[in-house]
């Protein structure tokens, strides 16, 4: 496979292009040519054996630590990766890729269409997690890895992990799988349905084809991201936040005024988004996570699977207040897999933050992520 | 002898139970010290299970396979025979339903090694007798009313449910509450009255082949367990 690789200096990110790969998707299209942004950090050992590819979840990008220049803010898991931090770039070659069907620099419908000046919009085929972590394997191939120590990530980061286990078993060690499940649940794809539909029954959105008059959906993408932001805390960390404290005044308006607190920060939330994401890729990669189905299959696939998977090593971790990615549905796999006798942790945290807790600061999940690495790491090295 | 030099007498005590690059599930594992020991001294592929969460987190840090769960509630999703051995250190007291558990045990590993604390030491018969309280030992250390432990039983009453529920006893380690050390089995009068903790290495009764002869071929069958 010949891989081309450039810099892209606005970016700030490398770009990997996969020319005439023919990449076969799960629905059966194709895509001819592809590429996909990505950021490394720390080195690669001489043996090749210190990888670890970070997935990013579904607002999220490669650059999961350092700088962001397109929200000019700190990479979206700084506290996790980084010099000394658990998943630590002196000891870790950490990579994280935009996944297909992204809007920070991969190939996604936000992107030109191949030998086209128009953007794919509508027309950009249906991406399902198997084919985001299809693309990553072309990508770790053609960086010339051949086995992945560690593959992490949290909520749709989770799904590609869990994806990897199942397809590429034999190019990874082990998965550090947070807040996920083995599908997406009835309530999942109801939230999501509700923020596709604000994005789609907004006039600017034109069957996505409002790039055409470089206009974006704003109003729809921002009640989406509004929506899906409630879903990611918890009651008790709303309360805690906010309570019923009212926004910048001392009295109610009688009005639609953002009046309470709650509200203020739900349209910050949600007019911050609009400025870094694209409204097509929004509706695409919700659809690939509604896809997201192994509830019936994973058990077998993991007993039977022709690739040689006894060797890998599985981390599972939930919160108490993820309803969401509820403790449930992460020890159905931990079941599953303990009932197939293999090597599964598992540990419930107690917060009260809700699904996002994977992203704030949990000291007892850095201490399993990093113990884990590292021992583990430890038993390879000898 | 306290709580930990006890812990640590009961887990080598346990490693000479087990033999070489065995598979061990540790029931109650704590921060992972006997899955270690067992690890180095044994080479023993081990899981663990532990229902605190700070000791499971613990343990996961240290680089072992431990499910933060309840040993009640999660024993089932393990199959049949997945495991050579299953440990359960001096927990079967605390447990709700200890007779359901210990078939759990011997259901997922080939044998099973529990210990306890034997409520029919002389020091608690006495204490009970002669103050008329709930005894409060070394061993167990706490008051009736937030004691962990919700079965208490001796040695007599657990051979005779390992007897009811068709269970071998192959070996057998009493220690007194000097830390003396002797095997239970052999030494018959006084027993339940001196053993100040116990350990045993369980497993089911084996049925010897019936064959059945017919004039082409030998068949041979494990008979059933019969009730």
């Amino acid at each position: 496979m010949k891989t081309k690789f450039t810099t892209d200096t606005k970016l700030e990110s490398e770009i990997a292009y996969f020319e005439n790969i023919n990449l076969k998707l799960e629905s059966g299209d194709i895509i001819d040519s592809f590429k996909l942004a990505f950021k490394t950090y720390g080195k690669l050992n001489a043996y090749k054996t210190n990888a670890i590819l970070v997935c990013h979840a579904l607002t999220g990008d490669q650059y999961v630590a350092g700088n962001n220049p397109i929200t000019g803010r700190e990479g979206w898991w700084s506290r996790m990766v980084g010099p000394n931090k658990p998943i630590d770039t002196n000891k870790f070659f950490v990579i994280c890729s935009n996944v297909l069907g992204g809007c920070a620099g991969s190939t996604g419908p936000k992107e030109l269409q191949n030998g086209s000046d128009v953007a794919y919009g509508g027309n950009f085929p249906a991406v399902t997690i198997k084919d985001m972590v299809k693309a990553q394997s072309l990508l770790i191939e053609s960086l010339n890895i051949e086995k992945l120590f560690s593959v992490i990530g949290g909520s749709m980061g989770a799904m590609q992990a869990l994806q990897w286990a199942i397809d590429f078993p034999d190019k990874i060690l082990n998965i550090i799988h947070i807040a996920g499940a083995l599908k997406h649940s009835a309530q999942n794809i109801a939230f999501h349905e509700v923020g596709r539909q604000a994005i789609m029954s907004d006039p600017i959105w034109k069957n996505g084809k409002y790039f055409e008059n470089n206009e974006v959906p704003e109003r729809g993408l921002s009640v989406a991201r509004m929506i899906a932001h409630i879903t990611y805390l918890s009651e008790n960390a709303m309360h805690r936040k906010f309570g019923r404290k009212l926004q910048s005044r001392d009295i109610i308006s009688f009005g639609f005024d953002a009046d309470f607190q709650v509200e203020s920060y739900l349209r910050y939330q949600g007019k911050s988004f609009v400025e870094r994401f694209d409204a097509n890729s929004y509706l695409y990669l919700t659809r690939a996570m509604d896809y997201f189905d192994h509830d019936e299959t994973f058990i077998k696939n993991i007993e039977f699977s022709h690739n040689p998977n006894n060797h890998l090593k599985y981390l599972i971790v939930s919160f108490t207040s993820d309803w969401l990615f509820p403790t449930i549905e992460s020890k159905m796999i931990v079941n599953q897999l303990n009932s197939l006798s293999r090597e599964v942790s598992f540990l419930e945290i107690d917060t009260d933050k809700g699904h996002d807790s994977f992203l704030l600061e949990e000291p007892q999940l850095d201490d399993v992520i990093k113990g884990f690495l590292t021992n583990n790491f430890a038993k390879i090295d000898e | 002898m306290n709580k930990i030099n006890s812990i640590r007498k009961d887990w080598s005590l346990i490693e000479t139970l087990i033999a070489e690059d065995r598979k061990i599930l540790d029931i109650g594992c704590g921060d992972g010290g006997l899955m270690e020991q067992l690890e180095n001294n044994r080479n023993a592929i081990t899981h663990g299970i532990e229902l605190n969460r700070d000791l499971a987190a613990n343990a996961i840090a240290r680089g072992f396979n431990v499910v933060h769960g309840n040993a009640e509630l999660d024993l089932s999703q393990y199959s049949n025979n997945s495991f050579d051995y299953v440990i359960l250190s001096q927990t079967l007291q605390a447990m709700m339903k200890p007779k359901d558990i210990l078939s759990e045990l011997l259901r997922i590993g080939s044998k099973a090694i529990v210990s306890f604390p034997n409520f029919g030491h002389w020091k608690i018969r006495f204490q009970l007798l002669i103050s008329g309280k709930m005894p409060v030992t070394e061993s167990l250390p706490y008051t009736w009313y937030d004691t962990p432990n919700i079965h208490f039983f001796t040695i007599k009453d657990f051979l005779n449910l390992c007897n009811e529920m068709n269970i071998v006893i192959e070996k057998s380690i009493g220690l007194t509450s000097k830390g003396k050390q002797f095997d239970i089995s052999e030494s018959v009068t006084g027993v339940n009255f001196f053993t100040h903790e116990a350990i045993f290495l369980l497993s089911y009764k084996n049925f010897e082949p019936i064959k059945i002869k017919s004039s082409k071929k030998v068949f041979a069958k494990n008979s059933v367990i019969a009730n």
